[in-house]
């Protein structure tokens, strides 16, 4: 690849059963541009949290990913409710969500840390009622 | 062990993904939580869990896991069906527990991939 591949999935909220597809639909793409299996899995993993968190604690959004000979870096930006204390977020077993969440699968607090544990980089830029950007980057060795 | 030991060994019955049969499984994981699960990547997997969802699959396959088998003969709807199929992953369902098949599996010498001393 000599030029980077950039890509933009939509993520919808209204319907939670479509929860994963921007991911799924990213992870078939990464695939079809022959990127090592181990380097897909862990950015698939890592994209797949940061999606089902759009939708489940903010309102959905977009997700932009840039893929270059490097490295492949993703940004999940949602217009949510913003996250108060990012350090707390980041702790296993943190989570805000609520029963109906957990009913779902989610809300075991594992999402941003499981972020953090897949990719070489991450970042989280929030505001209060303005919304989260997250930022994550794996490198292609 | 291969798909088709996971079914024996489970009592289970295949809901979609019976030619993939002799797919070569290597380790387990059961839960309802799927971050739980997306914590610890392990090759050719096989999911157990009593949720059911289209998350299930999905989760499935961005661990590029090979089979899910649902506990306490919990069904999975049509849409949830042709989604595995279509990523062709296996399923199957069975009537024990989620304690149960866990231990059954790993009794017959299959193992998370984990040690105690993590
Ligand atoms: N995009 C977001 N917008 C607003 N809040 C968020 C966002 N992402 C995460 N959070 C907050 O951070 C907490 C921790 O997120 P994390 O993904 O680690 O766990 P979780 O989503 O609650 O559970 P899990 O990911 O294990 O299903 C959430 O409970 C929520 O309060
Ligand atoms: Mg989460």
């Amino acid at each position: 690849m000599s030029e980077s591949v950039k890509l933009s999935f939509p993520v919808l909220a209204d319907d939670f059963s479509h929860a994963g597809e921007a991911s799924g639909s990213l992870k078939r793409t990464l695939k079809k541009l022959g990127i090592d299996m181990e380097v897909i899995r862990r950015v698939s993993i890592a994209v797949y949290e940061g999606e089902i968190n759009m939708v489940i604690h903010a309102d959905g959004g977009v997700i932009d990913a840039e893929i270059s000979a490097e490295s492949i870096e993703v940004w999940l930006r949602d217009k949510g409710p913003g996250i108060k204390d990012v350090e707390l977020a980041m702790q296993e077993g943190y989570s805000t969500a609520r029963d109906h969440i957990r009913a779902l699968g989610f809300g075991a607090g594992m999402g941003l840390p499981n972020i953090k544990k897949y990719t070489d980089e991450m970042s989280i830029e929030t505001e209060i009622g303005v919304g989260t950007t997250v930022y994550l980057k794996v490198n292609i060795t | 062990m291969t798909v088709s030991d996971v079914k024996q060994i489970l009592n289970a019955e295949y809901i979609w993904g019976e030619e993939l049969e002799s797919t070569e499984i290597y380790s387990a994981c059961g839960s309802d939580m799927m971050s739980d699960v997306l914590a610890y990547v392990k090759d050719q997997s096989v999911l157990l869990t009593g949720l059911v969802n289209p998350q299930v699959v999905r989760t499935a396959e961005m661990m590029d896991m090979r089979c899910i088998v649902f506990v306490r003969g919990k069904e999975p709807d049509a849409a949830i069906i042709s989604l595995a199929e279509d990523r062709g992953i296996v399923l199957m369902k069975t009537q024990l527990r989620m304690f149960t098949a866990c231990g059954l599996l790993y009794e017959n010498g299959l193992k998370g991939g984990e040690t105690a001393d993590v």
